[in-house]
């Protein structure tokens, strides 16, 4: 294989890790938050807005509806209004944060619901505000579930970033496509999917430890 | 301390509204063990819930320490429930917290300074008997270690009352009794006042001073512990005390029972006796003196916060005249008596 050839895979991974952990991070961010919403604002709950708890539900699910290649394709007004370009890596993050975000949002309700609805009576009985409720009972409570949702919204992600390509994105998924099935080169189609399966075990093994350590059930 | 007055809590409403709890009014003195009684679903948890506004009564008021709590807005009620420990039938501490840092959450809402928290804390922690278990977690704790906890926890904001929903229902009888003991203790050392909820009478007997018994939402009766137990007013008070004595006339008599008597039957009475009573040779004296004989056919004494009760059931065998007489002289001696119903005297 041609030193070149090399350079192309070793960029190609750069440019994944790039795209997977600038999407990873900005959708948590929106995300997380945006679950503890999703969860504190349901009827009987601490900051119940049952009617704008289900608007915020349908547009969660609406988020979650459209296939990752479609969405990519429909906002890139959007995408060129935040980056200035519709194509390039930072032109594919943008569509990877818009999908991620409302799966994180539901992985997180989701770890909530895990919590015992005493502890945070308990919280309550000791005259916990609503927000004291979130940041000392419902986050640290939920840390391993939320964690366990990153990891899993991680590994999506790098197989999202696959398509990242179809905007120019580059990426192990594009070059896989370009020179592995294109060009009917089977050496770089084997490389490139054993780095991602190499990525996705190593994210897995390291979201696991993160869990372990954030549990104490 | 505690003053329910009129409290009523409905759920729904219209035709299918139920009503959980129907007007109670109930007054709990500063340094009280008070305990409520009562059967699942009949409205006890709502109703200790009702105390610290977990659940808002649909009418009526709570008052705790002269305050009025149906009428604070929530940031008054949250101050409020500073006042306020509780303590859960499963513990619900945080699974992510130390035992240290699971006592000290309270002091953490109340913004009290680390310095201050670690002062505060230890000697809980002392109290408890948990100085050995500080950096642990509750999921490596038992579950009389984690009630042990949760105790420490709502002692922490120093509150003047401290409300037990089943506290120990989860345990088994030994740390149940080791738990009764620690908050005997508490009441006694800080002169908390108690109110507790459960459905089990060892609870009652061991550490309260009086107990109401809750059924459909009502409070049906309210007593004495030792009173209660000499003397239950309503059926169903009876009914705890007998499944809790296991004192029951044999199957085979009261399959015999009638209820009303003839010349030909003997009445099966009840007695229950406290205090000086135990010790006075009441049955040859009864015997002696009525005439009857009398056929005891189960009789057990219990000694109930330091009062002494006698229990027996008990045939009385005589004609008409000299049994009533002798129900007559037993009631004079203050002396609880139930009949059970009359027998035929076999041959």
């Amino acid at each position: 294989m041609s030193s070149a050839m090399l350079e192309l895979i070793f960029k190609a991974t750069l440019d994944t890790l790039y795209m997977v952990a600038l999407s990873g991070t900005v959708s948590a961010l929106i995300g997380i938050p945006l679950g503890v919403l999703l969860y504190v604002t349901r009827p009987g709950q601490v900051l119940a807005q049952p009617f704008a708890q289900r608007v915020l539900g349908i547009i969660t699910n609406i988020g979650r509806s459209i296939p990752f290649i479609i969405l990519m394709v429909a906002i890139i007004p959007f995408t060129r209004l935040i980056v200035g370009s519709s194509i390039g890596t930072n032109a594919a993050v943008v569509p990877l944060i818009i999908a991620a975000i409302p799966f994180v949002a539901r992985l997180v309700e989701g770890a909530l619901n895990e919590i015992p609805p005493g502890l945070i009576e308990a919280a309550q009985a000791m005259g916990a505000t609503p927000m004291q409720i979130i940041t000392k009972v419902l986050l640290p409570e939920a840390k391993g579930g939320i964690i366990n949702g990153l990891t899993i919204t991680v590994v999506t992600l790098v197989s999202y970033s696959a398509m990242a390509g179809a905007v120019g994105g580059g990426g192990l998924g594009d070059l896989g496509i370009r020179y592995g099935y294109n060009r009917f080169e089977p050496m770089i189609m084997l490389i490139t999917v054993a780095i991602l399966v190499v990525m996705v075990q190593g994210f897995q093994s390291l979201g696991d430890r993160l869990v372990r350590k954030a549990d104490h059930k | 301390m505690i003053k329910l007055e009129g409290v009523s809590k409905t759920y729904g409403s219209g035709p299918e509204a139920v009503h959980a709890l129907k007007h109670i009014d109930l007054d709990v003195p500063k340094g009280a063990i008070h305990g409520v009684i009562g059967l699942s679903g009949a409205g006890k948890s709502t109703l200790i819930r009702c105390v610290n506004l977990l659940e808002r009564p649909t009418s009526g008021r709570v008052i705790v320490d002269g305050q009025d709590l149906t009428r604070q807005d929530s940031e008054a009620l949250r101050q409020s429930r500073h006042q306020l420990g509780m303590i859960f039938q499963h513990f619900n501490l945080l699974s992510s917290r130390t035992v240290f840092d699971n006592v000290a959450l309270p002091l953490e809402l109340m913004g009290v300074s680390k310095s201050e928290i670690r002062e505060r804390v230890e000697p809980l922690l002392d109290l408890t008997g948990l100085t050995d278990k500080v950096s642990q977690y509750p999921a490596q704790l038992s579950g009389g270690q984690k009630q042990r906890v949760a105790i420490a926890r709502a002692l922490a904001s120093r509150p003047k009352v401290l409300l037990c929903d089943e506290a120990t229902s989860a345990l088994d009888p030994q740390t149940t009794a080791s738990i009764l003991e620690l908050l005997q203790d508490i009441n006694r050392k800080l002169g908390l006042t108690i109110l507790l909820i459960t459905h089990e009478m060892e609870v009652v007997k061991s550490i309260c001073h009086r107990v109401g018994l809750i059924s459909d939402g009502e409070l049906v009766e309210e007593a004495d512990v030792g009173d209660f137990f000499t003397a239950p007013s309503t059926r169903l008070g009876r009914e705890f005390l007998n499944a809790f004595l296991e004192l029951e006339p044999p199957q085979a008599l009261i399959e015999r029972l009638e209820e009303a008597p003839d010349e030909h039957t003997h009445p099966v009475v009840r007695l229950a006796f406290s205090g000086a009573n135990v010790a006075t040779p009441l049955i040859s004296r009864l015997a002696r003196e009525s005439g009857v004989d009398v056929s005891i056919l189960q009789a057990k004494v219990e000694s109930i916060q330091g009062r002494t009760l006698g229990l027996m059931i008990a045939e009385l065998i005589g004609t008409p005249e000299t049994t009533s007489q002798a129900l007559a002289q037993l009631e004079a001696h203050d002396i609880n008596v139930e009949v059970l119903g009359h027998v035929q005297r076999n041959a």
